[in-house]
């Protein structure tokens, strides 16, 4: 009778990108996913990875990355002067949490 | 009608004592609150603080004082960090954050007198094709509220269409700025990268950026970004060299100016009709004493791809700092210091959000980084050769904006790729850092067409220029939606 | 050699984070001093607040030159800043600005001196900028961590060696040796004890003869001496345990804990980060030019190694007191203050100041800087030693005596009489006094019993309350006694 399993392949090729890589990715990025949204995430970012690799054309062996669109320019330096004074008050103003000017989170254990 | 002056006419009609600034600001004040409902252009409306300092712009300008902007009403995208006020970029993340420091832009313009009316909605940090990411709710295009105005700057572009605020700022990623520009029938331009301080522009994608106007003319948005424009000492990126009086260079004639069509962006994406008003526009140029060409970019194509894993990777990276400790969206009852960071970041970002973020950390993490974040660093390097050769043979180079018109709100919501391809024309001046603007040339079923127009590093005056003859010889950029007219 | 040791070889790299000495921190002009109230020099930059942006202190620069320079190293002329992107609270940013694949200093080296007085060089990999983490503190805050974020955006010069140390011991005086130079190069204060200078130490083991490397621990954040050295005895001697019980060395993260002597697993740390490096796009490539490098070239000091050396051949020491003495600038140029004043006794001075002198320091928790005891002062009580107004038994009676009263050599001689008694007549004289005194052993000295000669010379010196000189003392014995 017909393979339904490879007729279901051709349909819906497999997703470029795993379930499981979908939740390694989430958990690096630090962003909790329902269950229900990890298929979407996974189907979406799959096309976007799909598109992505049209990357591969280029023939890029002789070309350097370019990281910054102003081909040759470098840094600036600074001089070494304290320009800041305390505002943590200020800045503090509207923190989640913080007392006696430590901004608190759950326990860190070493 | 104070809303149909231009900006120009406006500052002039201001340092004339033809009207005062609190009249400005009252007439704008009332237009947006009106339009809120429809449009929901502005997420924050700063009306008494508005007030106070048009008042104290009369004060100067009657006083013979006051900048080139005095009394003038403006709009900031809600990404520029305005001191005391709330700037949320679109996002829930950043909805209770009100910011202790103005960005070099909102300085800047202060000090030129502009009068900040509010923070104008966007996709959540910039991400997005059609302001339809915005925790804050879509915005409308004032054309046909039923449409998209496009994005990420769709606050802006509406409330300068809708003739609310007389020029706002905006910001371009990967056309931001000159896709909504195109949507809303409006003129709004992206600099050169380096060309405006990035400091306190929320970043999405560093190298990307860049903060630019919207405006309903050239000559308008030229006056603005000289205001803008210039060296921050406190933004690395930021270039030094001195901003022309860009005012100034606007009337030289086209005469013999070398104006190149992008071959690759007549292509099958692009609709029909949209191509004739393109096509109709570049007679004009030649009217006006340009030589047309048509010009290959044959990397361009790749921008698409290039770009979707730059700007991830990018943005993954600046927006970990949203985490719940210090600022923003902090989640209830942390179980641990996961939890804490997990559900924060979690319930305050929006899908879109968690799309770029996630496909970022994808392309950076080990084993894929050669394959696709150097890969599109190469194609980058690729892209900018070919307008680099290109501008050899032209001055600037010319195009559509957008490949379509404004489409309906929920349209392309179910795709990303779809919505992602909104940007195709306008990718590559930013992959390449070059200033492009997008001027409205003409209509097609009743809404609004753009042509863009790329010129080499740092020539905004000569694309200016071309934009301000196209105007001063068309009437597009005049039109305005019958409801805000 | 023991059985362990002829079996097993021991493999260490050290990776030392000093914190450089500007005033400001390496991206913001926020203050970097030691000791201010939680999240008092905090910046908006340092909090990695929406819209910030990072501008490079050139003085960090300059000292990481600095060292390159004094290491031998060669010296990027573009380098790159990367992000190290992980979630911890006391990184803001969420990343950490570091240089990764293109760092401002590579492939220098350090000659160290081992036990047996020979030289080793160790190879230092690479040096290189970024910046530091804010803190975090666990207790009193109710089952919450606070995080103070005023160390966050401290310059950090990270320096790598080769894995070429192959004992707790070499890799100990390696630390000593770069923390020796930090200080000298004035790019760092040294200060274990505020954090200024950390070290984590890369240790493995593997069979002598072997040429495979085997499984490394990295034990992070030991910030004493005498730990690094306990921390690696132990982590060795627990990776050959464990390697001849049958089981193998896990890669992981330690932590020594002084109190129990041991390392242990950080449990919390992540399995292998992911650190996702790129370069950070809102830096530019830092280029250093010659110009640049020939002017900190022009203003290094005399390094350590060179410094010995000199004092070898100039001042007649062993290689010993002359490492001694230029272990830190201070020292050397207090050493070498005295020695101007007192030219013809560098020994004399080397012995003083490596003797008296750091032993009373060291009681009082003091270094030469803190002025108790200014060089002129401590070369005046040497002078007299060296003219003979005393005798050197009396000059530490002398140095006790300045130490205490602040007072300087002449005064203190003076106000207790202490000259010593060199005139002849006067030695004489007290000599016939204890003659006569003492017939007894006179008697006995004359019939043979030699050893009574000392018992003479205690007895002058009581007479003469020390003073007489003992050297005249002894020839004039010498001439009376026999009679």
């Amino acid at each position: 009778m017909y393979d339904f399993a490879l007729l279901f392949s051709f349909a819906f090729p497999p997703m470029s990108l795993t379930r499981a890589q979908i939740e390694s990715i989430a958990h690096l990025a630090r962003l909790e996913l329902e269950p229900a949204e990890i298929p979407v995430y996974q189907d979406s970012l799959s096309r976007i990875i799909d598109l992505v690799g049209q990357l591969d054309r280029a023939d890029t062996a002789a070309v350097a990355p370019m990281a910054h669109p102003l081909p040759g320019l470098t840094q600036r330096l600074r001089p070494d002067e304290v320009t800041e004074e305390d505002r943590h008050e200020c800045y503090q103003a509207s923190a989640p949490q913080v007392a006696a000017g430590l901004y608190l989170v759950p326990k860190v254990i070493e | 009608m104070i809303h149909r002056n231009s900006l120009t006419q406006l500052a002039a009609g201001l340092r004339a004592g033809k009207f005062s600034s609190v009249e400005l600001v009252r007439e704008y004040l009332a237009r947006i609150e009106a339009s809120q409902p429809s449009l929901n252009a502005f997420i924050s409306i700063t009306g008494a603080e508005a007030l106070a300092a048009a008042a104290a712009a009369d004060r100067e300008i009657a006083a013979g004082r006051g900048g080139p902007l005095a009394g003038v009403p403006i709009g900031h995208k809600d990404l520029f960090c305005t001191a005391g006020v709330r700037t949320t970029c679109g996002s829930r993340m950043l909805g209770n954050f009100v910011s202790p420091y103005d960005a070099t832009v909102v300085a800047k313009l202060k000090a030129a007198g502009a009068i900040t009316l509010g923070k104008l909605n966007m996709d959540e940090f910039a991400m997005g094709s059609s302001n339809e990411t915005s925790y804050y709710g879509p915005v409308r295009n004032p054309w046909n509220t039923d449409l998209v105005p496009g994005g990420s700057s769709g606050g802006s572009a509406a409330a300068v269409a809708a003739r609310l605020v007389p020029a706002a700022t905006a910001t371009d990623t990967g056309g931001s700025i000159r896709q909504p520009a195109a949507l809303c029938g409006i003129t709004g331009i992206k600099p050169t990268y380096g060309r405006v301080s990035r400091f306190g522009m929320i970043a999405f994608a560093s190298s990307l950026d860049q903060g630019g106007v919207l405006a309903t003319s050239a000559q308008d948005a030229a006056l603005v970004l000289r205001e803008m424009a210039g060296f921050d000492p406190k933004d690395s990126t930021s270039v030094d060299v001195p901003v022309p009086d860009y005012g100034a260079a606007l009337d030289a004639p086209l005469a013999g100016v070398k104006v190149g069509l992008i071959r690759e962006f007549i292509d099958e994406g692009l609709d029909r009709e949209n191509e004739r008003r393109i096509r109709e526009a570049l007679v004009v140029l030649e009217r006006l004493g340009a030589t047309l060409r048509e010009v290959s970019l044959p990397n361009l194509p790749l921008s698409v791809p290039a770009y979707y894993v730059v700007a991830p990777a990018e943005c993954s990276s600046n927006l970990a700092r949203y985490d719940g400790v210090r600022f923003g969206h902090r989640c209830k009852d942390p179980r641990d210091l996961q939890d804490l960071y997990r559900r924060s970041r979690g319930e305050g970002f929006g899908a879109e959000v968690k799309r770029r973020i996630m496909t970022g950390t994808y392309v950076l993490s080990a084993g894929y980084y050669d394959a696709y974040y150097l890969k599109a660093q190469r194609v980058r390097q690729l892209i900018a050769a070919d307008f680099k050769r290109v501008f050899g043979e032209v001055d600037v180079l010319v195009g559509p904006t957008s490949p379509t018109a404004a489409f309906p709100i929920g349209a392309k919501t179910d795709d990303p790729i779809t919505m992602y391809l909104n940007d195709i024309y306008t990718i590559g001046a930013n992959l390449a850092g070059l200033p492009a603007m997008s001027v409205p040339c003409g209509f097609v079923g009743g809404l609004p067409v753009g042509l863009q127009i790329v010129g080499p590093h740092f020539a905004e005056g000569r694309i200016l220029n071309v934009a301000h003859r196209y105007q001063l010889e068309t009437d597009w950029h005049l039109k305005a939606p019958e409801r805000f007219a | 050699m023991t059985d362990q040791e002829s079996t097993w070889e021991t493999v260490i790299g050290l990776e030392i984070h000093a914190q450089l000495a500007t005033r400001s921190k390496i991206f913001s002009g926020a203050a970097t001093a030691y000791g201010a109230p939680p999240n008092a020099q905090a910046s908006l930059i340092d909090l990695g607040f929406p819209g910030v942006l990072p501008v490079l202190n050139g003085e960090a620069v300059r000292m990481a030159v600095r060292f390159g320079l004094a290491i031998g190293a060669r010296i990027a002329r573009h380098s790159v800043f990367a992000r190290k992107n992980y979630f911890y609270p006391d990184l803001p940013k969420g990343y950490q600005i570091s240089q990764y694949e293109l760092p401002i200093v590579a492939q220098g080296a350090l000659d160290i001196v081992l036990d047996d007085g020979s030289t080793k060089r160790v190879g230092i990999t690479r040096a290189h900028l970024e910046e530091d983490a804010g803190k975090s503190l666990h207790e009193g805050l109710g089952g919450l961590t606070g995080v103070d974020l005023n160390r966050a955006g401290t310059p950090l010069i990270e320096i790598v060696s080769e894995p070429d140390l192959r004992s707790a011991k070499e890799a100990v005086t390696y630390m000593k040796k770069v923390h020796t130079l930090v200080r000298y190069l004035e790019i760092c204060d040294g200060n274990m004890q505020e954090g200024s200078f950390r070290c984590d130490a890369n240790v493995s083991v593997r069979r002598k003869g072997s040429e495979k490397l085997g499984t490394r621990a990295e034990i992070k954040n030991i910030n004493s001496f005498r730990f690094v050295e306990k921390a690696i005895q132990y982590e060795v001697a627990r990776q050959i345990e464990l390697i001849e019980s049958g089981g193998k060395v896990v890669q992981e993260t330690r932590l020594y804990d002084p109190d129990k002597g041991e390392t242990r697993s950080m449990r919390t740390k992540e399995e292998a980060n992911d650190y996702r490096y790129f370069p950070d796009p809102d830096l530019l490539p830092l280029a250093v030019g010659e110009e640049l490098i020939e002017e900190v070239r022009r203003s290094l000091p005399e390094l350590p190694d060179e410094k010995a050396a000199r004092f070898s051949s100039q001042y007649g020491l062993s290689p010993y007191d002359a490492g001694v003495l230029s272990a830190s600038r201070e020292l050397a140029d207090y050493y070498e203050e005295v020695v101007r004043a007192v030219p013809r006794e560098p020994k004399l001075a080397a012995n003083w100041v490596m003797g008296e002198l750091a032993a009373a320091l060291n009681t009082e928790n003091l270094d030469v800087g803190s002025g108790k005891m200014p060089a002129p002062r401590l070369a005046g009580l040497l002078t007299r030693i060296a003219d003979q107004t005393i005798s050197g038994k009396l000059a530490k009676e002398v140095f006790e005596a300045m130490w205490a009263e602040g007072q300087s050599a002449d005064a203190v001689i003076e106000s207790k009489g202490l000259k010593q008694i060199t005139d002849i007549g006067a030695i004489e004289r007290a000599i016939e006094e204890v003659m006569a005194k003492s017939p007894g052993q006179l008697a006995e000295y004359r019939a043979g019993k030699d050893k009574l000669f000392g018992f003479f010379v205690g007895q002058v010196m009581k007479a003469t309350q020390g003073k007489a000189n003992p050297a005249q003392l002894n020839e004039l014995l010498k001439k009376k006694l026999p009679g």
